[in-house]
C-alpha cells in the first residue's frame, strides 16, 4: 500500500522543479482560487487554521495562530520570511522540496503574504547547499516573468516582492530573531523576547517567520480545504510531514508519511536496519530532541504528540536510526561538539557550558572519565536548559541528559574500562555505506 | 502604571518598565553585569535571571517587561540556583587572578562571585586564554578576563556614535577587539574602562600605579570645556593617579571625555614649576615667594607710575578658577587698570556693553536632551563638546534635527540632516539666508535693518531646508559654537541668530561656552566695564602695554593672533605669569610664580548652564606652589589696595555669588546693533579649529592623550577643487604665510572644508607662529 | 579591488533589500569577494564596509561569525567534510581518515603544493546523503566513499 503524499508525489526530480512542470501538477491554482473565488485574508488564516497544520521547523506551533497574530492593516513594510537554514543534525528535507518542488514554496510563502498582510519576502537558504539556492533563484525568475510576484499579483491589488538570501555557515541562523539578525546584515545573534517578531521582526517591522516545509503545504490547504488537510493525519496533528531518515538504514532519505503512521512503517520504507541488525537508538527529531532506546522507539507512532508522549519530540522531522554498532559516548561527544561549535556566544552559559559538556564527554571517550562526570554532565546540563536567550542551550543540554538517562550504563563502562562497550572496528564496519549512488 | 509583587513588596511602576527595575525601584539588589541603565538591554550574561510566577524557567529581570499582577521573587530557590549556576559558568574560563587585576577591589565580578560563587571549581578542563589587543594609549586589556557583556560595544554603537570594538567569532571563541588591531579614536573611549565589570579594559596611565584600597577618592570639577563635568579625582599620596566620573545625570551623566580623564597626567613632573623664578640679567634664579611677589608689587608700581595706570594689562586664562579670575581683575582695577580679559580667542567685541547679560548656553544642558531641533553654527561640536555632542546624538536617535552652518564639516557621528558648508566670511549670508527663509514661512518681518539685505539675496536650497526644519521644531534650539564666538564678526551672528529664533517662533538662542569659566569669567568681572576704555582680549595686544600679568594663561596657544600676542609681550618691560608649569614663557616673561592647578586649590568654575561648581583641592600643592587666588591676595596686600582680606576661596566666591542668583545675570538678549554686512576677503581665508588635546594649559601637557590619533600635530587641510587653484596635492609641503608670519605644513585634501579655505589647526606647536585664526592666507606648494 | 562583474553582482545583492537596509547584502557582497580572492583580506573586508557603508569592524564581526568565510588562505581547493552524527554513521569517519591521508594534511591546514585544504564542517543539511563533502563552499559531493573520494581529488588535480 503506497501512503498518500502532498509535497513529494508525483515528482520525476528532473524538470519537477520548473514553473511549467509545477503548473501541470496543479500549481499556482491555490493563489488563482484565492483571487477568483475570492478570499479574503481572514479566510485564508481560517482554513490554514482548520488544517491543524502545526509548523514544520521544530517547534510545533499552530500556523494558522502564528498568522493571525501579523498587524495585517498597520501600514508600512511587513515580512514574511521563510526558514530553509535547515542545519540540525539529521534533518535535510528542505533541501529536497527546494531542489525538486521549489514553486510550491513559492506559492505557499505568496498565499502567506496576502494572509498576513506581508508586503516583501525573504527565504533564508542554508549556506552549504549553493546549488540549491541558485536553484531557487532560477525558480523566482520564472514566477516574477509569469506575474506571480511582484506589482498587482494576476491582476489583483495584491503586490507582494520576493527574494533569497543565502546564509553562510551558522546553523544558529535558523534560530528565527538570528535570522532576522542576519539579513540585516549581522552576526546571527538570537533576539530576547519579548518583543515577537509579529510586532518587531525584521528591520524593526512585523514579520511571520515559518519554515519551508511549512509553507509548502499552504498552496494544498488552499486548494483542498484545510478539513482534508487534518484528514490525512490525526487530531491535532494535521497532514503528512516528511521525515529525514539518516543513520544506520539501508537507503537514508526524505519520507513523506501522514502523521500518525507507525515508526515500523517509515523504518521499513527507509530499507530497513543495515545488515539486519538491530535498532539501539533513535533521535526521532533531530539532534536537539532526546535520543529514545530502540524498543521504545519501535512502539511509536509518528506525530508530534506520541512522540512527545515516548518522551522525545518530533522537532523538525529528522529520524538518527542508530544500531547496535554506535558507541553512545561517542556520538554524544560528536553532538556536543556541534553545539560547543554552534553556540552563538552571546548567552554565558551556552557560550561556556556547551564548551564544558563537549570537553567532558570527549574526555570520558578518550578514557580520561571519572563516575563523578556523569552527574557533573547531567548538573552542567540542567543549569544551560532553560536559562539562556533562544533554545539552543536546551538543544545543547537534552540530548547530554537523555543520552546518560537512557545509557548510562555504557557510559559507566567507558569509564570504567577506558574504552567503548562497541569495539572501533565494529563501529567501523556499522557506518560503512553500501550504496555508492543516491537514489 | 503596573502594580507587581517583587519579594512580597509590592511596588508600582510605569508600563514597560522591566522587571530590575522595580526591583530598584524598591531597593532589592538582582545581580547583574550586562545590563547598563544608559544602554540597549542585551540580556546576555544571564546573570539577573529570577523566579516569576506561572513561568516555566528563571527570567532574566534585565530584560523581562513588567504586566499587572506579576509576582517576582529574586532570591528563592529557584532564582539563587540560577544566578548560581550562572556565576560558575562566568568563573569556568575566567583567570581568577585578582591579586594582580587592576581591577581587583572594585570589581563587579568579584564581589558577586563572594556571594554567589562556589569556593571550588567542579570545571577541571584546561581554561580559556585570550591574547591581548593594543587598543592604544589610553586602554588597557587583559582579554582572558572578559566576560562578553558586550558593554562596551554597545557603548560605542549607542553613546559614542562609533562602532570601534566588536565581537568577532562565535561561541566560546568570541572575542572584543578593533579592525586590525586598531587603537581606538573616539573621544569618549576612556568611558569603556568604567563600563567593563571585570578587569578586561582598565585604564592604560593608571595601570599597575595603585590598588584601589590605597586611593582616597575626592570630589572634584573638570576644568576642560564648558560642561564642568563632575569628578572624582583618586589620589595615592599626593599624587592625582586616576580620574572617573562622578554621576550627575544634569551634567555628564555617568560619562566623561577622555580629556576629563587622562588629563591629570599634566599635573606632575617634570611639567611643574616648582618655585617663584625671576629673571636676572638674561637668567633665571629661583627665588623665596615674598622676593618674588615685592619684585611684582614694584614693578606694576613703577610702572603705573612712570606711563600710567593703563601702562598695566591683565590676561587670564578662561580655565582659571572662578575666585582667581575675580581677584586678578580686582587687582587690576585696585591698580586703576580696566586691561582685563579672559576671552582670548575671540577677535570681535562688538557686544560689550551692548548685551543684556552674561552669555551661556539659553537652557539647562539637560534640556539638550528634550530639544526636537537643533542649529548648530559654527562649530566642531563633536571635539569641542564631547559630551553636549553626545546628547545631541541620543535626541537624534529619537528623532530631532539636527542642523549646521559651519565651513568645516567633521564627522559628528550623528545624521546632521543639512549641513550648509560656507567660507567664515559668508557665515553672515547664510545666516540671512536661513532668516529669509524663516520669514517666507513663518511670515514674520525681519527687523528693518536686515530687510534691506533680504531682498535681493538668492535663497539657497540647503538654507531653505534649515529653515524648514527650524519652523517645524516644536522645542528647538539655535547655538552659537566656539568658532561662531572666535568669528571676526562674532556679534551680528549673534545678533542673526536671535533674529532667526524671534522669527521662527518658539526657538531658543545658546552659546556654547568654550571653557570651563567661559561663563564664570564674566561673572568675575574679568573683562573691561563698558565705556571704561579698558582693553579687550584683542587690544591687549594691538595696542601693546608695557607689563602684564598672565594667568593660567599660554598666548603662543591660547590667543586669537598668537604672532601679535608674542610680540606685544616680547616688546613688554615686565611680564609676570601666574602659572603651574614650566616650559612656556621663558623667552618674554621676568618672573613666574608657581600656582596650584585646579586637584591643588579650591576654587569655582561656572559652567555653560550657569552652575557654580565649587571644589576642594584633591592633594597638596606641589612644591612651593600656592593657590593662584592666595597669590594675588597677597599681591593684592603688597599693594595695598583697599578689601583685599579674602581667608579662604569660600569668601571670595560667597563675596561674589551668594545671595546672588547667578543665573540671573545670565542673557543671551542684547541692545540694538546696527550692522553692516561684512565683505569677504580677497584669496583664501583660514579656518582653524582648535584640536581636542590642545585646549588649555593642562591637556597640551598631557602625555597619554598627545600620543593618541587626536594628538598628532596638525595638517593643512583643503578641499580638493581649491588646491587644485592654487597647485596643492594631496601630501604635499605647503607653505603658509599669513602677515608677516609663516610656516610650513604637509597638505590634506579634504571635502569637509568649505571652498577658498585652508583650514589650519590653532594652538599647536606646527601653527603657532601663524597669525590670526581667521582672515587671509595665502598658500603655495614647496 | 573587486573585478566591476564582483560590484555588479553585490550591487544586485543590495538590490534585494530596502534601499536604507544596505548592510543587508554584507554576506553576499564578503561571499562574492571572497569568490574572487579565494579568502578575505583585511583590505578586502574594509574595502567591503566602505561599499556597504559598515563600520569595518561590523564586517569583520560578520567575516568570523559564519563557518564559510575563510580569512586566510585555503589554497585551490578547500574541501570541507562533514563529521556531525548522521555524517559520522554513514562513514564520515573513514572519509576523513582517507582524506587526511592522502592529502597529508590535518583539518584546517593546506597542503604544501597549495593546492588543497581540509577543513571539518558541520551539518550541512544533506545527511540523507552521507558522507557530505563541500568543495569550495559551492559544490556539494555526496556519499563520499574512498573510491568517490580517490575520483574526485583525481579530477581536482587534472
Ligand atoms: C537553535 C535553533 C535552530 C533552529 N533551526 C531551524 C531551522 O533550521 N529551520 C527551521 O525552520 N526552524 C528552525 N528553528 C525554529 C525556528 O526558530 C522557528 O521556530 C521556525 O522557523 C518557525 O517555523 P514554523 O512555525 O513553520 O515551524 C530553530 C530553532 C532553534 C532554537
Ligand atoms: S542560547 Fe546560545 S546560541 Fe542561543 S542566543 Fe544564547 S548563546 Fe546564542
Ligand atoms: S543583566 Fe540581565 S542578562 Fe545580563
Amino acid at each position: 500500500m503506497s501512503l498518500p503524499t502532498i509535497l513529494t508525489g508525483g515528482l520525476d526530480r528532473e524538470s519537477s522543479w520548473r514553473l511549467a512542470d509545477y503548473e501541470r501538477r496543479g500549481g499556482y491554482q491555490a493563489l488563482r482560487a484565492i483571487f477568483s473565488r475570492p478570499l479574503s485574508p481572514d479566510d485564508v488564516i481560517a482554513e490554514v487554521k482548520k488544517s491543524s497544520l502545526r509548523g514544520r521547523g521544530g517547534a510545533g506551533f499552530p500556523t494558522g495562530l502564528k498568522w493571525s497574530f501579523m498587524p495585517r492593516n498597520l501600514p508600512g513594510e511587513k515580512y514574511l520570511i521563510c526558514n530553509s537554514d535547515e542545519g540540525e543534525p539529521g534533518t535535510f528535507k528542505d533541501r529536497d522540496i527546494l531542489r525538486w518542488n521549489p514553486h510550491a514554496v513559492i506559492e505557499g510563502m505568496i498565499i502567506g503574504g496576502y494572509a498576513t498582510g506581508a508586503t516583501r519576502g525573504y527565504n533564508y537558504i542554508h549556506g552549504e547547499i549553493f546549488e540549491v539556492y541558485e536553484r531557487f533563484e532560477q525558480a523566482l525568475e520564472e514566477a516574477r516573468v509569469a506575474g506571480y510576484l511582484g506589482k498587482n499579483i494576476l491582476g489583483s491589488e495584491f503586490s507582494f516582492e520576493l527574494f533569497a538570501h543565502h546564509g553562510y555557515g551558522a546553523y544558529i541562523c535558523g534560530e528565527e530573531t538570528a535570522l532576522l539578525e542576519s539579513i540585516e546584515g549581522k552576526k546571527g545573534q538570537p533576539r530576547y523576547k519579548p518583543p515577537f517578531p509579529a510586532s518587531f521582526g525584521l528591520y524593526g517591522r512585523p514579520t511571520t517567520i515559518n519554515n519551508t516545509e511549512t509553507f509548502a503545504n499552504i498552496p494544498w490547504i488552499i486548494g483542498n480545504g484545510g478539513d482534508r488537510f487534518l484528514e490525512m493525519g490525526k487530531a491535532n496533528n494535521g497532514g503528512t510531514k516528511i521525515f529525514s531518515v539518516s543513520g544506520h538504514v539501508n537507503r537514508p532519505g526524505n519520507y513523506e508519511i501522514p502523521l500518525g503512521t507507525p515508526f515500523v512503517k517509515l523504518l521499513e520504507m527507509a530499507g530497513g536496519m543495515r545488515a539486519g541488525r538491530k535498532l539501539k537508538a533513535c533521535i526521532p527529531g533531530g539532534s536537539s530532541m532526546p535520543v529514545l532506546p530502540g524498543d521504545v522507539m519501535m512502539n511509536c507512532d509518528m506525530d508530534y504528540d506520541s512522540i512527545a508522549k515516548a518522551g522525545s519530540a518530533l522537532g523538525s522531522g529528522a529520524v538518527i536510526i542508530m544500531d547496535e554498532t554506535t558507541c553512545m559516548v561517542r556520538a554524544l561527544e560528536r553532538l556536543s561538539y556541534f553545539y560547543f561549535e554552534e553556540s552563538c556566544g552571546q548567552c554565558t552559559p551556552c557560550r561556556e557550558g556547551t564548551g564544558w559538556l563537549y570537553r567532558v564527554v570527549h574526555r570520558i571517550e578518550h578514557g580520561q572519565g571519572r563516575q563523578s562526570d556523569l552527574d557533573l554532565l547531567t548538573s552542567v546540563a540542567d543549569n544551560i536548559a532553560g536559562r539562556t536567550i533562544c533554545a539552543l542551550g536546551d538543544a545543547a543540554a537534552l540530548p547530554v541528559k537523555s543520552f546518560i538517562q537512557h545509557f548510562r550504563d555504557e557510559f559507566a563502562y567507558h569509564i570504567d574500562n577506558r574504552r567503548c562497550l562497541v569495539p572501533v572496528e565494529m563501529q567501523r564496519e556499522g557506518s560503512r555505506i553500501y550504496v555508492g549512488e543516491p537514489w | 502604571m503596573v502594580e507587581v509583587e517583587i519579594d512580597g513588596k509590592k511596588v508600582e511602576v510605569a508600563e514597560g518598565s522591566t522587571v530590575l527595575k522595580a526591583a530598584q525601584e524598591l531597593g532589592i539588589f538582582v545581580p547583574h553585569f550586562c545590563y547598563h541603565k544608559k544602554l540597549s538591554i542585551a540580556a546576555n550574561c544571564r546573570m539577573c535571571l529570577v523566579q516569576v510566577e506561572k513561568a516555566p524557567k528563571p527570567a532574566p529581570a534585565c530584560a523581562t517587561p513588567v504586566a499587572p499582577g506579576m509576582k517576582v521573587w529574586t532570591h528563592s530557590e529557584q532564582a539563587v540556583r540560577a544566578q548560581k549556576g550562572v556565576m560558575e559558568f562566568l568563573l569556568i574560563n575566567h583567570p581568577l587572578d585578582c591579586p594582580i587585576c587592576d581591577q581587583g577591589g572594585e570589581c563587579q565580578l568579584q564581589d558577586l562571585a563572594v556571594g554567589y560563587g562556589n569556593s571550588a571549581s567542579r570545571y577541571q578542563e584546561e581554561k580559556r586564554v585570550v591574547l591581548n589587543k593594543n587598543l592604544g594609549p589610553l586602554i588597557s586589556t587583559d582579554m582572558t578576563r572578559c566576560i562578553h557583556c558586550t558593554r562596551c560595544v554597545r557603548f560605542g554603537q549607542e553613546i559614542a556614535g562609533i562602532m570601534e570594538l566588536g565581537v568577532a567569532g562565535r561561541g566560546e571563541h568570541s572575542e572584543i577587539l578593533t579592525f586590525m588591531g586598531r587603537a581606538v579614536s573616539s573621544e569618549l573611549s576612556g568611558n569603556v574602562i568604567d563600563l567593563c565589570p571585570v578587569g578586561a579594559l582598565t585604564s592604560k596611565p593608571f595601570r599597575f600605579a595603585a590598588r584601589t584600597w590605597e586611593l582616597a577618592r575626592r570630589r572634584t570639577v573638570s576644568p576642560h570645556d564648558s560642561l564642568g563635568a563632575t569628578l572624582i579625582a583618586q589620589v595615592k599620596g599626593d599624587e592625582v593617579v586616576r580620574v572617573l566620573p562622578l554621576e550627575n545625570e544634569e551634567v555628564n551623566e555617568c560619562w566623561i571625555a577622555d580629556r576629563d580623564r587622562f588629563s591629570y597626567e599634566a599635573l606632575r613632573q617634570p611639567h611643574r614649576l616648582n618655585a617663584p623664578m625671576l629673571k636676572q640679567n638674561g637668567a633665571w634664579t629661583e627665588v623665596d615667594w615674598q622676593t618674588a611677589l615685592e619684585y611684582v608689587a614694584h614693578a606694576f608700581r613703577d610702572i603705573a607710575a612712570e606711563h600710567g595706570k593703563d601702562a598695566l594689562g591683565f590676561v587670564a586664562s578662561p580655565h582659571s578658577t572662578l575666585e582667581e579670575l575675580y581677584l586678578m581683575q580686582r587687582l587690576a582695577r585696585g591698580l586703576g587698570s580696566e586691561n582685563i580679559d579672559f576671552r582670548l580667542r575671540q577677535s570681535d567685541f562688538s557686544l560689550d556693553g551692548v548685551r543684556s547679560g552674561v552669555p551661556w548656553l539659553g537652557m539647562n544642558i539637560a534640556e539638550i536632551s528634550r530639544l526636537d531641533g537643533a542649529l548648530v553654527i559654527g562649530s566642531f561640536l563633536r571635539k569641542d563638546h564631547p559630551l553636549l555632542c553626545q546628547r545631541l546624538r541620543q535626541i537624534a536617535k529619537r528623532g530631532a534635527r539636527i542642523t549646521a552652518v559651519h565651513a568645516a564639516q567633521d564627522d559628528w557621528l550623528l545624521p546632521v540632516e543639512t549641513f550648509m558648508k560656507v567660507a567664515p566670511s559668508a557665515f553672515p549670508v547664510a545666516l540671512l539666508e536661513i532668516l529669509k527663509a524663516v520669514c517666507s514661512t513663518t511670515g514674520a518681518s525681519p527687523d528693518t535693518q536686515f530687510a534691506a539685505y533680504l531682498e535681493s539675496l538668492p535663497v539657497s536650497d540647503e538654507a531653505r531646508r534649515i529653515a524648514e526644519s527650524l519652523c517645524s521644531a516644536r522645542n528647538g534650539a539655535l547655538l552659537l559654537g566656539n568658532f561662531a564666538q572666535h568669528h571676526p564678526d562674532a556679534g551680528l551672528l549673534h545678533s542673526l541668530a536671535l533674529e532667526i529664533a524671534r522669527c521662527a517662533g518658539q526657538l531658543r538662542v545658546g552659546i556654547l561656552g568654550e571653557a570651563a569659566n567661559s561663563v564664570g569669567g564674566y561673572v568675575a568681572g574679568a573683562c573691561p566695564s563698558p565705556g571704561s576704555g579698558g582693553r579687550n582680549a584683542r587690544m591687549l595686544w594691538e595696542d601693546p602695554c608695557r607689563a602684564y600679568l598672565l594667568l593660567n594663561a599660554e598666548p603662543r596657544f591660547d590667543c586669537a593672533d598668537p604672532a601679535q600676542a608674542l610680540s606685544a609681550l616680547s616688546n613688554a618691560e615686565h611680564v609676570v605669569v601666574l602659572t603651574p608649569f614650566v616650559g612656556e614663557h621663558g623667552d618674554y616673561a621676568d618672573c613666574l610664580l608657581p600656582i596650584a592647578p585646579f586637584t591643588e586649590t579650591s576654587g569655582s568654575f561656572v559652567n555653560t548652564e550657569g552652575r557654580v561648581q565649587s571644589f576642594r583641592p584633591v592633594a597638596q600643592a606641589l612644591a612651593q606652589s600656592r593657590p593662584g587666588w592666595k597669590v594675588l591676595r597677597v599681591l593684592g596686600n603688597l599693594l595695598s589696595l583697599p578689601e583685599f582680606e579674602f581667608e579662604s576661596s569660600e569668601q571670595i566666591r560667597d563675596s561674589l555669588v551668594a545671595g546672588r542668583d547667578v543665573t540671573a545675570q545670565l542673557s543671551n538678549d542684547m541692545g540694538r546693533v546696527d550692522w553692516t554686512m561684512p565683505s569677504a576677503p580677497p584669496g583664501l581665508e583660514r579656518v582653524s579649529d582648535i584640536p581636542i588635546y590642545r585646549t588649555d594649559a593642562v591637556v597640551r601637557r598631557a602625555s597619554a592623550l598627545q600620543a593618541c590619533r587626536d594628538g598628532t600635530d596638525p595638517v593643512l587641510r583643503i578641499h580638493p577643487a581649491t588646491a587644485s587653484e592654487v597647485g596643492l596635492s594631496n601630501k604635499g609641503r605647503a607653505r603658509v604665510k599669513q602677515g608677516g608670519a609663516a610656516t610650513e605644513l604637509s597638505v590634506q585634501l579634504d571635502e569637509g572644508v568649505a571652498r577658498g579655505c585652508v583650514r589650519i589647526a590653532a594652538a599647536c606647536e606646527a601653527s603657532s607662529s601663524l597669525g590670526p585664526m581667521f582672515g587671509p592666507v595665502t598658500v603655495e606648494a614647496c | 579591488m573587486l573585478s566591476p562583474e564582483a560590484l555588479r553582482r553585490i550591487d544586485t545583492e543590495i538590490a534585494k533589500y530596502p534601499a536604507d537596509q544596505k548592510q543587508s547584502a554584507v554576506m553576499a557582497a564578503l561571499a562574492i569577494a571572497q569568490q574572487e580572492k579565494g579568502w578575505l583580506a583585511e583590505d578586502t573586508m574594509a574595502f567591503v564596509a566602505d561599499y556597504l557603508g559598515m563600520p569595518q569592524v561590523a564586517v569583520l564581526e560578520v567575516a568570523t561569525f559564519y563557518n564559510m568565510y575563510d580569512l586566510s588562505p585555503v589554497g585551490k581547493s578547500k574541501l570541507t567534510i562533514c563529521t556531525g552524527l548522521p555524517c559520522a554513521l554513514s562513514g564520515a569517519d573513514e572519509a576523513a581518515d582517507h582524506l587526511r591521508e592522502k592529502l597529508g594534511v590535518g583539518f584546517s591546514e593546506v597542503t604544501a603544493d597549495g593546492s588543497f585544504m581540509l577543513k571539518e564542517g558541520e551539518c550541512m543539511g544533506a545527511c540523507g546523503d552521507a558522507p557530505v563533502l563541500l568543495v569550495n563552499n559551492r559544490r556539494m559531493c555526496v556519499r563520499m566513499n574512498k573510491e568517490r573520494i580517490d575520483a574526485l581529488l583525481d579530477e581536482l588535480n587534472s
